[in-house]
């Protein structure tokens, strides 16, 4: 590595999807010069770790026109990075124990439907004639029959091998120490010494980001959870959609998804403890014992199968749910891509192609004010001091 | 669903040394009829029987079990409503039925993959 | 108050654990996956069975009684729980399944002493994924527990004590034995013999254990270096395939193979109790780090036994007693300063010398890592997922994985019910050699709960 300063049209800092995605599009649909830095290694954090839901069904309605845009890619990541991610779009299922929450299904099915997605209802009788996996104490469904899931641990690594082979400079165990503003540039200096220059600046450094946009006069209350994560020996492979239970109680919220390889992959329920400063995440065994119960009793052929291996990240939770994308409120050609509540995998190619957008042409076609980072300095404004 | 194990022609794998004088149990092996000795693990059970204890979910053949110490994970069978049972740890009870193949009832193949594995599409 | 102790492992290191606890006057919880004490080494063959000590153990007879005995004395002075493994570790709680009620409990305690134990170590050869393959511990476990040969024509591959001994053994219960091969030369460096005159009768046995199999007619070769394991996918395996000490490709048929390169420590009890590991060039591999005590990194975590260095039953014996009397001493237990006290010199010179001689072992019984840079690339390295040495290399080429966690994330290596016991060591092996650093540079599998594979009909603990 040469001391030399490098300089590109674009910086991102922060290897997950939301870098490497951005990174690709930038060079793909737009031809910016762009350099990547990750602190270790593409993908290994919040976006290798999660779920793998790659759903619109469920999210807060400020994101499906952002989800829809992700799913458009989704459908094309084979041709696009020469790897399907192990992406199959066999639907998301919601199901629920209760018909009050079986009435917020209906109601989110007539929601969405205006911003083009069609959810399907699902009686008991229903879903037993098409899954027949349910315990009676399930009463109602619905279905995002072209949502899916994909292999989170491939996805960044995969969209960081693109972007490189389409011309971005992506640069691994690359630990940026701080960003000045010099003129009209942003210098990146990382812990080793390397320096990096670019006009335009993106943050994508997940449930690390505060530190970043404090240091430009934007903080945001940012809390690192780790996601309770499990999965099963191979089994026959029997269940396409990825499943979840819709439900207010949080301990009760499970998910599971079954890849072509048979085994399960679940989560779900009460987070567990992420600490960010040491990039460490565990899961707490009465996390698990708990999430086996209520797999068990909203399956309950799960009691038959084993448990091999459970496993955290670090996710980045905003407090208000929304999620940090788009430019800065205070430093032109400064942007963000953070904070998504442990729901950003499924939007993850939508966010690169919309900050790629967005910071090549000036504006985007998809609505992001939503998700501003200004919200945090007018909330603050509107509070009183505390100590 | 698979078929069960096919008997192999020439008896078991393991061969008994010592210990013959044991009072005889029946199980079930696959809905087959089978004898063990008192104090066998089903692992020995399987494998004095036949040839072998499961096959690979990943086409790469049979398997007969592999440590025998709990530690591989390879010889895992289940009985006949769908309990799973490491076979090396064990030990065979007068009467059991086990299966080298996992039962319909474990995890059952739902109505809407059989239906897009016969090439209807799903509405 | 008395301190809580829970010992986990009921072979010679945790019942000399429990033992030294009792005599100490505090009463520990010691859970055991097993059905019976004894573990791998002194593993008691079922009630109802009718051969001797001396038939099953042979030389080490003595030893196997004295260990059974005991235990059966402590049965009531202590918490004993067979059937049930330890599946998880947090700050201070043992976390435990009852492996046939499904019963969970989460342990408190003071101190922890893991006495987990070992399995063989194994070197993948292609072809090892056929039926009829099995370790050169399962072959002992079937002759010395179930009175059975794992087949009517047995080849043992490898290296180490144990191909030797389970070799013997098998020959003097009635099975054919058709060849002994051994990928270690057949005459140990200087620097090794200086390591086993540490336990010059070891030695002797050793030699005397290869004189009877000569005896009996048993082909043994040195220094081969295995090609592969000849069958089929629905027989199993028909042939062994080695490369001998001239050069010349040799085969010799069987049914049954018995594979094993000496002993791997089960460390994923220390590792989920956050002990730091360090790896040890001499044997390749990462292991805990203790103190010539047994105290891990871990306040509290203690490790004896084969789980922490393999030193044998007899260092294990050793191993455990003191880690027991540490872990009193540590609790400021007044008679269990008192034992420390007066007998931590010499059960640290004990242990001394037993690692003197698991270090002579590791050179004259060397792990042939580059065995694994030499296997074909349509190889089954990951037993459990039928994942290829190819697909493991196809990681590091074509997805950049340059260290062995990554190298899992991208080829599923490791990902299999056995958790990466018997393909991690290889695995990293490949993956340094593909990505051209040096092994311990690409790290180790890091350990993640359960320890073993959980029925999810496990139960809360209400």
């Amino acid at each position: 590595m040469s001391d030399a300063v490098q300089r590109s049209d674009v910086l991102i800092v922060g290897g997950g999807l939301m870098g490497t995605t951005t990174a690709l599009f930038l060079r793909r649909h737009h031809g910016l010069s762009v350099t990547l830095l990750e602190r270790e290694l593409i993908g290994r954090q919040a976006s290798g770790t999660n779920f793998g839901n790659v759903r619109r069904q469920g999210r807060d309605l400020a994101q499906i026109p952002l989800a829809n845009r992700a799913r458009a890619v989704w459908s094309r990541v084979r041709e696009l990075l020469g790897d399907d991610l192990e992406f199959v779009p066999y639907g998301h299922l919601r199901v629920c124990y209760t018909e009050q929450q079986a009435a917020t299904l209906e109601q989110h099915v007539r929601d969405v439907q205006p911003l083009g997605l069609d959810l399907q209802m699902f009686s008991a009788d229903a879903l037993r004639k098409r899954w027949g996996i349910f315990s009676d104490e399930v009463v109602a469904g619905s279905l995002s029959p072209l949502d899916g899931h994909a292999n989170p641990r491939l996805a960044g690594p995969a969209f960081g091998r693109a972007a490189q082979r389409a011309g971005a400079h992506i640069h691994e165990h690359s630990e940026v120490a701080h960003i000045e503003r010099v003129g009209a540039e942003f210098v990146a200096h990382t812990v080793d010494g390397r320096q990096y220059r670019a006009a335009q600046l993106l943050v994508t450094t997940g449930a690390w980001s505060a530190r970043f946009a404090q240091a430009f006069g934007e903080p945001v209350p940012l809390d690192a959870r780790g996601p309770q994560m499990g999965v099963t020996e191979p089994l026959p492979y029997a269940i396409g959609p990825s499943i979840g239970v819709s439900t207010p109680i949080e301990e009760e919220g499970l998910y599971f998804r079954q890849i072509a390889r048979g085994n399960i992959v679940f989560g779900g329920g009460l987070k567990g403890p992420a600490l960010a400063d040491a990039i460490r995440a565990y899961v707490k065994p009465d996390n698990t014992l708990r999430q086996l119960r209520e797999l068990r009793r909203f399956v309950p052929a799960f009691a038959n199968v084993q448990l091999i291996r459970v496993w955290s990240g670090i996710e980045g939770y905003t407090g208000d749910w929304v999620p940090v994308l788009g430019p800065s409120a205070r430093v032109p050609g400064l942007h963000y891509a953070f904070g998504f509540n442990g729901e950003g995998f499924a939007i993850g190619p939508g966010v690169g192609e919309v900050m790629a957008e967005l910071m090549a042409t000036g504006h985007t076609s998809t609505p992001i004010a939503a998700f501003s980072i200004g919200r945090f300095a007018r909330s603050l404004q509107d509070q009183p001091l505390t100590t | 669903m698979s078929d069960p194990l096919p008997k192999h022609g020439g008896g078991g794998r393991f061969v008994r040394l010592a210990e013959i004088k044991r009072p005889t149990l029946r199980l079930l092996i696959d809905g087959a009829p089978a004898t063990a000795l008192e104090g066998d693990t089903l692992l020995v059970a399987l494998l004095t029987h036949g040839r072998r204890v499961r096959a690979s979910e990943f086409g790469d053949g049979t398997r007969a079990g592999f440590c025998l110490m709990g530690a591989c994970q390879d010889c895992w069978v289940w009985d006949e409503a769908g309990r799973r049972l490491r076979a090396c740890s064990t030990v065979v009870t007068e009467g059991m039925h086990v299966r080298t193949t996992p039962p319909a009832s474990l995890w059952p193949v739902t109505p809407e993959v059989a239906a897009r594995e016969r090439g209807e599409v799903s509405t | 108050m008395t301190p809580r102790v829970v010992v986990v492992g009921a072979g010679p290191a945790g019942v000399r654990a429990a033992q030294a606890l009792v005599e100490a006057g505090v009463r520990p919880i010691v859970i055991d996956e097993g059905r019976r004490d004894g573990g791998q080494i002194y593993r008691r063959q079922p009630e109802g069975f009718t051969r001797t000590h001396a038939t099953l153990y042979g030389s080490e007879a003595a030893k196997a009684q004295a260990l059974h005995r005991d235990f059966d004395a402590l049965r009531t002075q202590i918490d004993y729980r067979p059937e049930t493994l330890a599946w998880n570790v947090t700050a201070g709680q043992l976390h435990t399944v009852h492996a046939s009620s499904g019963e969970t409990a989460a342990l408190d305690f003071d101190a922890l002493i893991v006495c987990a134990g070992a399995t063989d170590r194994l070197m993948p050869v292609a072809g090892w994924n056929l039926a009829g393959c099995y370790s050169l511990g399962a072959a002992q476990i079937a002759l010395k527990a179930q009175a059975c040969a794992i087949g009517s024509r047995v080849v043992f591959m490898g290296s180490g004590p144990l191909l030797y001994l389970v070799a013997a053994q098998y020959l003097k219960a009635g099975a054919t034995v058709e060849a002994v091969l051994d990928t270690s030369p057949a005459v140990p460096t200087l620097t090794a013999l200086r390591g086993l005159l540490h336990r010059p009768h070891l030695l002797l046995r050793g030699l005397a254990l290869m004189a009877s199999l000569r005896l009996g007619g048993v082909k043994l070769m040195h220094a081969v270096a295995p090609l592969r394991i000849d069958g089929t996918p629905d027989g199993g395996a028909s042939s062994v395939v080695v490369r001998d000490a001239r050069g010349a490709e040799r085969a010799f048929a069987c049914d049954a193979v018995g594979l094993g390169w000496h002993l791997r420590a089960e460390t994923q009890l220390a590792d989920l109790a956050r002990c730091e590991f360090a790896f040890e060039p001499l044997s390749r591999q990462w292991l805990p780090r203790i103190d010539d005590c047994g105290r891990s990194s871990t306040s509290g975590v203690y490790l004896a036994g084969d789980g922490a260095r393999i030193l044998g039953a007899d260092g294990a014996e050793a191993a455990g007693r003191l880690a027991a009397l540490a872990a009193l001493h540590d609790l400021n237990h007044a008679r269990g300063r008192s034992l420390f006290a007066s007998e931590q010199t010499a059960l640290t010179r004990t242990l001394a010398t037993m690692n003197g001689f698991r270090e002579g072992l590791a050179r004259a019984f060397r792990w042939p890592h580059e065995h694994a840079a030499a296997l074909p690339n349509d190889a089954v390295v990951c037993r459990c997922e039928a994942v290829t040495a190819g697909e493991l290399r196809r990681s590091v080429f074509e997805l950049g994985s340059q260290e062995v966690n990554r190298a899992k994330a991208f080829s599923r290596v490791g990902m299999g019910r056995c958790q990466g016991r018997y393909c991690g060591h290889a695995a990293a092996e490949i993956v340094a050699a593909a990505a051209s650093v040096p092994v311990e540079g690409v790290g180790r599998l890091r350990s993640q709960a359960p320890v073993k594979p959980l029925l999810m009909s496990a139960q809360e603990d209400e």
